[in-house]
């Protein structure tokens, strides 16, 4: 038997209040002091458990309440209303709505994926990500034994040029040496943040998150000291400085490091190829419109990975930016038209905000992600952004137990990554790394609306 | 043996409160302390919104309130009020009802059918929801010359559900639409026997959905549809020796390649007992059917219940695949009489959030597909195809024929007309706290069978009138005959009222 991936996750509680969508508002004057007041048969005993947060002056009642009506309903005078919450409105922004916020941090500290019943209440389809659908298959599934097969599906991926075939010497010998290549669990590196409170903390969580998952989390080297040290295996350090500055011993302990697209791109690749033979070096590059012809001359120079970086939104460098689920499809076909694209490992990241994302950016082209601002999120960030203008942070994330932070990054991961098999069981396809560019198990806003709608209405 | 060959009276509209006390509502009324208790507003409003009371007049039903449009009225309450004492205002609560599907206007309109068998007049939009595609971007095209003008008699709703030519019996319902499975232990036996008993009254089908057959449906066996699911939970062979229609489920549109997941809190005793399950323990049916893995096994299964009951008719219910087109020809040669194709935005049971947004098709697109390949395999007149997962209105329902479905298939609206507002709290702990998707004894009780069966009766009453007026307004004398007429229907995209002769419209 293949061995399991397996997750361990356990509730870590909110430190501050939730902000919820709507809150009750109960009024005393005119009170009837009913016999039996509704409020005592609310479901989830949310006036039972009423109180007030003085830190934050925030009355629990707004986040417990779970929308049954009930009170409001019975109350004869009246008295018990529900509003919308202007505090929940006012989170995030067009692209990192309330509801992707608050679903990350539901996952976040329960550790489960988001269940409910009633079918679904959200639109029809959307920019982006949500003009797309995943495939299933309805019958014919070998893959996939109700919900306890399914840790059988593999999530790994692989980082490092790939050689497409082996060659042998006269006397059987492998006459080649095939670079290195990086093992990961599941398909997803932490990035940079693109903004954040003083990291200290911050970094140290995703560290700690990221050893505890198997996977990597990108650090700068100029942020890098000795407290790290301890993490340097799950480290993929990211050149900001001089190459040179990099101590010869950390470089030893390190397996994966990522250096800025650009002129000497490749010759420092080789250069710490011939040092550090078992060094696996991402190439990392903002994503534009001429990025396929970019990661088609860097693989046709030697590069091994390349990390494609959107920015908050998904969007690539470009004064008419194309979201990156399109760039992605371009690079990758233009890839396989060249023959090349099993060669290379592409990573692409920016605007990666919920789980669906991973599995369709996959199906796309890419064979594995960057997430950064969901792990800020995980850690009860608000994505105000306040921060990244000097103003003190809501949730005082620069103040956090590094330990907390990782159980609620392992939290959210888990939830992804169960998320992940919930698709490729659906679909019935048994490894991630076969999800990678199948287009055809997809569904395309654009081309259904067209061939759908656009033919109606029409007579004869 | 044609069981309904003659049309039987379809059951009265009989009017039914909220449950509730307070009707939730898309208005406020209020009445400030200047009142005189004159009482001129209890006579004005035609609406019954007040009642008489011994110091100032009571506002009883809110949710009756035409609302703003009042004003051109000369009973405007707000108006003529000598004392300026009435307030009429929006309801902040109504903003937070519903979802984009589900907007708070279907809900509240939907409430207001069940209540009253009208159509609503308070300014609601019941014929969309605001999803921003699909259903909601649908328009019919109507001709600009009225035709005749029929009586509604005149006008069939009826479809036969079994067009294969077969030695079957044929099966006709009066509405073009039946209600879909929803088992015992997801909605209470209240529930339950609510959607059994207005089906058995519309002359249509229930299913029982998975998890078994409660005897107190016994006495309803030729209206209900008893579905094999993949957990086989409570399938028997006396059970499908009773039935008219079994259905197979292959796939839920909910959670399309999931199966049916009930978590423990809800396995009651009784529960357990009929799903031959121990109570507390969630229960989970495996996907998809291990005997199936191929269109041939397939068919061994449908030849079986062929074999075991030979006057059912077999539905086969699927979601929608990027293949769906393919699978509806696959389930007709295996011999299916009706091919159910449930769309990944419906469904009621718990389900994962990432599968229900992301996984399938809309139903809005695989109807289509399907209806033309079948057309051009030159089957189409062989099978029924039935749509369902996500139709909120007549109007969605009428839509989902033009695009090539017979008829629907129903649920999440059923539990709307019972007051479900669609909270999606329903998984959680003793489930739904209006008592409709629960198994708790106490939670039960909020609902009576009698109530809630007419709720149910009342909202489809009005569905099929406004079904009615659609067809005549397009000309037809039978739902039949609106089946696949993409013609008539355009998308708010792709069709402009200019370049149209018709009247681009609802
Ligand atoms: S709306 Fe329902 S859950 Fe919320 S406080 Fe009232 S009774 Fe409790
Ligand atoms: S909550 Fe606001 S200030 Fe704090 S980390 Fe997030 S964006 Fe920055
Ligand atoms: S009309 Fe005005 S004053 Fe008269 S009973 Fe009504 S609210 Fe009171
Ligand atoms: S505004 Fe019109 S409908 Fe509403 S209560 Fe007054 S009279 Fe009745």
């Amino acid at each position: 038997m293949p061995p399991k991936y397996h997750i361990n996750t356990s509730r870590a509680a909110n430190r501050f209040q939730l902000i919820t969508k709507s809150g009750v508002m109960a009024w005393e004057e005119g009170c009837l002091k009913c016999a039996r007041c509704v409020k005592k048969d609310c479901v989830y005993k949310v006036y039972e458990k009423r109180g007030l947060d003085t830190r934050q002056m925030l009355e629990s009642l707004d986040s417990v309440c779970m929308d049954c009506f009930r009170c409001v309903q019975g109350c004869p005078n009246k008295l018990i209303q529900k509003g919308l919450n202007p505090a929940y409105k006012e989170l995030g922004d067009h692209y990192w709505t309330p509801e992707i916020i608050s679903g990350l941090w539901y996952q976040a500290e329960a550790g489960r994926i988001p269940v409910s019943g009633g079918g679904y209440g959200g639109a029809f389809s959307g920019p982006g990500f949500d003009a797309m659908w995943t495939d299933m298959s309805e019958i014919v599934r070998p893959t996939r034994d109700g919900i306890h097969g399914r840790e059988y599906i593999s999530t790994t991926v692989d980082i490092g040029r790939k050689v497409m075939a082996l060659e042998f010497d006269q006397a059987g010998a492998l006459s080649i040496d095939p670079p290195p290549v990086v093992e990961i669990p599941q398909p997803i590196l932490f990035d940079l943040l693109p903004w954040s409170p003083p990291r200290k903390g911050i970094n140290l969580a995703m560290l700690e998150g990221a050893r505890s998952l198997g996977t990597f989390a990108i650090v700068r080297q100029s942020e890098f000291g000795p407290a790290m040290e301890e993490y340097l295996p799950n480290i993929a350090l990211y050149v900001d400085g001089k190459l040179s500055d990099i101590s010869p011993e950390i470089l030893r302990k390190l397996r994966l490091i990522e250096i800025p697209y650009g002129k000497d791109a490749i010759a420092a690749q080789k250069k710490l190829k011939e040092e550090h033979p078992g060094l696996v070096t991402i190439i990392r590059m903002e994503l534009a419109p001429d990025s396929s012809s970019n990661v088609f001359r860097l693989i046709t120079e030697g590069a091994g990975a390349i990390h494609l970086v959107a920015d908050e939104y998904g969007l690539e460098k470009s004064d008419k930016p194309l979201f990156i689920k399109e760039r992605m499809r371009e690079i990758h076909l233009h890839l396989v038209d060249k023959g090349v694209r099993d060669q290379i490992t592409l990573i692409a990241g920016g605007g990666i905000a919920m789980a669906e994302h991973v599995a369709k950016l996959i199906i796309c082209g890419a064979d594995m992600l960057s997430v950064d601002i969901p792990l800020l999120v995980a850690m009860e960030c608000r994505v105000c952004r306040r921060c990244k203008d000097g103003i003190s942070c809501p949730v005082e994330l620069e103040t956090i137990d590094h330990l907390w932070g990782a159980s609620r990054i392992r939290n959210l991961m888990a939830g992804w990554h169960n998320q992940l098999l919930e698709i490729l069981g659906a679909m019935g396809i048994r490894e991630v790394r076969r999800l990678r560019g199948e287009m055809g198990r997809a569904m395309f806003f654009e081309k259904l609306e067209k061939d759908i709608f656009s033919t109606l209405g029409k007579r004869g | 043996m044609a069981i309904n060959t003659e049309t039987q009276k379809l059951p009265e509209i009989k009017p039914l409160k909220s449950r509730f006390r307070n009707a939730l509502s898309k208005y406020r009324v209020t009445i400030t302390k200047s009142c005189n208790n004159c009482g001129l507003c209890v006579t004005l409003c035609p609406y019954g919104v007040y009642k008489a009371g011994s110091k100032k007049p009571r506002v009883i039903a809110e949710h009756l309130c035409l609302g703003f449009p009042c004003k051109e009225k000369e009973f405007y309450c707000v108006n003529r009020c000598p004392e300026k004492a009435i307030q009429l205002t929006l309801n902040p609560a109504f903003e937070i009802l519903g979802d984009k599907r589900w907007s708070a206007d279907l809900l509240a309109s939907a409430w207001h059918m069940a209540e009253t068998g009208e159509i609503p007049y308070q300014g609601l939009n019941y014929k969309t929801g605001n999803s921003g595609g699909g259903f909601d971007k649908l328009r019919f095209i109507f001709p600009k010359e009225k035709g005749p003008d029929l009586p509604d008699e005149e006008v069939s709703t009826a479809i036969e559900l079994n067009r294969s030519g077969d030695s079957r019996p044929s099966v006709t319902i009066q509405v073009p639409f039946y209600f879909g499975g929803m088992s015992f232990g997801s909605v209470s036996i209240v529930t339950m026997l609510s959607r059994v008993k207005a089906a058995a009254a519309l002359q249509t089908f229930c299913c029982t959905g998975e998890g078994g057959y409660p005897e107190e449906l016994i006495p309803y066996d030729d209206h209900i549809i008893t579905q094999i699911a993949t957990g086989l939970f409570g399938v028997r062979e006396e059970t499908i020796k009773r039935v008219r229609i079994v259905e197979f489920k292959y796939a839920q549109g909910a959670k399309p390649g999931l199966g049916g997941h009930l978590l423990g809190d809800k396995v009651t005793a009784r529960v357990a007992s009929m799903r031959e399950a121990v109570a507390g323990t969630a229960l989970f049916s495996p996907f998809p059917f291990h005997s199936v893995y191929s269109v041939e096994d397939h068919k061994k299964h449908v030849d079986w219940i062929k074999e075991t009951n030979y006057r059912a008719l077999v539905s086969v219910k699927v979601s929608t695949p990027s293949d769906v087109d393919m699978v509806a020809v696959g389930s007709y040669y295996a011999g299916a009489h009706i091919v159910q194709l449930d769309g990944s935005y419906g469904g009621t049971g718990a389900a994962p959030d990432i599968a229900k947004k992301n996984i399938a098709m809309p139903l809005e697109y695989a109807v289509p597909k399907v209806h033309k390949f079948l057309s051009e395999e030159g089957i189409r007149d062989k099978v029924t195809i039935i749509a369902s997962g996500g139709i909120r209105s007549a109007y969605d329902m009428a839509k989902a024929i033009a695009l090539g479905a017979d008829g629907v298939c129903l649920g999440t609206a059923d539990l709307v007309a019972l007051e479900c507002i669609r909270c999606h709290h329903c998984e959680s702990g003793r489930g739904c706290a209006r008592g409709i998707a629960t198994t708790d004894e106490e939670l039960t009780k909020l609902m009576e069978l009698e109530w809630a069966t007419q709720r149910i009766i009342n909202m489809y009453l009005v569905w099929r009138r406004q079904l009615i007026a659609i067809l005549k307004r397009l000309g037809m004398k039978s739902v039949t005959e609106l089946v696949g007429r993409f013609d008539v229907i355009g998308h708010l995209d792709y069709i402009k009222q200019e370049d149209l002769e018709g009247e681009l419209e609802l």
